[in-house]
């Protein structure tokens, strides 16, 4: 496997990561939705910055793997 | 009438940045010679440039040059990127006021005394040149340039229109910018610094939201060869630095108390937390950097790859799924770029918060 095809596996892997956290995020806000419909708008924003924080931590992963495999600059 | 008028330069917007997409690898066929490298052209599109590079004519390009700005140990050196003839391999040399320069990778290097050509070793560094300082006003620079001048066009139209209305009703461009400065207002600012103090911070907070959106927009229209300004790290490191100093600089008693002695635990746990409140102060702004940086980068990225799918399966065949997802993914990126508009925004907002909260017994 060369250099790429690590750096490559290293995204996929932050994905996998970054996945497993929205969907838990995004599934517990729409169960408290459901639970309390008044709160709908409180819920999401809260739900959405969190998202943001999974996420940042996905793509430092994708960052990473883009510093392997991009050309020297 | 306007919002129709809207309506249709943003469907315009929409097809424009995948129609030149396309178009933009679509000219890479043209060499076909040398292997198409999908991962050459993407870099190309993501990083700054010292020229618009439009596209290519009878294999020559065609380009917008800019200028580029140097000071050398001889005093300030300018000239036209169009000197260097579109080359960037270091081979084309620019002689001005005695000195010889050549483009390599995007960066200009300055050739020692007495050099006549650029040197490579085995790594391809050049190894007879030196770096100047690089004022030069690049493609990233002068869509900077652009977004701040649409900014500033939209906000005065907004302010005269509600200086000439009678009871501060909102017409024309202020109809469409009094709801987001609401939204920044009541959803952002309000509820994550508190209701006493979010005055002092709302010209930041909406300079940053505005900026950051319409910089996000620009870098879709690729146009302009897509100057992927948000997408840059020296740009995102710039804002969150400013987000860094504000933090720090407002930040009250309670708030350090918070970083240096933490009130409520024991003696030992407040030592162990010391050091870590001190590494938070300083993960928050790079996150905030690195979120938007990559989000956006990752966004060009997954573009340009899907529609370089085409010419590295060299089939007709592929196009049309390939287009279908590039747009799906275009559409996805239009709601990024308000989203992390937002979230950089909120981000900021919920830090300013935490600086100027009073204490709560």
């Amino acid at each position: 496997m060369t250099i790429y095809g690590i750096a490559a596996l290293g995204a996929g892997l932050a994905a996998i990561g970054a996945g497993i956290g929205i969907g838990k995020i995004g599934g517990q806000a729409m169960d408290a939705m459901a639970r309390q419909p008044e709160m709908h708008g409180k819920i999401q924003s809260s739900a959405l910055i969190l998202a943001a924080f999974v996420e940042a931590v996905a793509l430092f992963g994708v960052v990473v793997a883009l510093l392997q495999a991009a050309p020297a600059a | 009438m306007r919002l129709s008028t809207f309506k249709t330069i943003v469907f315009s917007v929409l097809f424009l940045v995948n129609s030149s997409i396309v178009s933009a690898s679509e000219k890479k066929e043209g060499d076909n010679d040398k292997k198409f490298d999908p991962k050459e052209m993407i870099m190309h599109h993501v990083k700054d440039a010292h020229e618009f590079h439009l596209w290519d004519w009878n294999g020559k390009s065609v380009s917008i040059p800019l200028p580029i700005i140097l000071w050398t140990d001889n005093g300030l050196t300018t000239f036209m990127s169009s000197a260097f003839h579109h080359d960037d391999s270091g081979k084309e040399v620019v002689e001005k006021d005695g000195t010889k320069f050549v483009k390599f990778h995007e960066k200009i290097y300055q050739l020692n005394d007495g050099e006549n050509a650029a040197v490579f070793d085995e790594k391809h560094n050049l190894i007879n040149a030196s770096k100047p300082l690089d004022f030069s006003i690049t493609r990233n620079v002068f869509m900077m340039w652009v977004s701040v001048i649409v900014l500033l066009l939209i906000f005065f139209s907004a302010a005269r229109s509600y200086k000439k209305s009678e009871n501060n009703v909102p017409s024309g461009i202020g109809s469409f910018v009094e709801p987001l400065v609401v939204f920044v207002r009541d959803e952002i600012a309000r509820p994550m610094i508190g209701e006493h103090k979010y005055k002092r911070y709302m010209p930041y907070l909406l300079t940053i939201f505005f900026f950051i959106w319409i910089n996000n927009i620009f870098g879709l229209i690729p146009v302009l060869n897509g100057a992927n300004l948000s997408g840059n790290i020296a740009f995102t490191l710039t804002l969150a630095l400013f987000t860094f100093i504000i933090t720090t600089v407002s930040g009250n008693k309670n708030y350090w108390k918070h970083i240096f002695w933490m009130p409520g635990v024991p003696i030992p746990m407040k030592i162990f937390l010391m050091p870590i409140e001190i590494i938070g102060m300083f993960t928050k702004p790079i996150s905030l950097m690195i979120r938007l940086f990559a989000n956006i980068t990752a966004g060009h990225i997954i573009i340009l790859a899907l529609m370089s799918l085409i010419f590295i399966f060299k089939s007709v065949a592929i196009a049309p799924v390939s287009v279908a997802f590039s747009l799906f993914i275009t559409v996805i990126e239009i709601v990024v770029t308000a989203i992390q508009a937002y979230i950089f925004t909120i981000l900021s907002a919920l830090y300013f918060g935490m600086a100027t909260e009073e204490a709560h017994h």
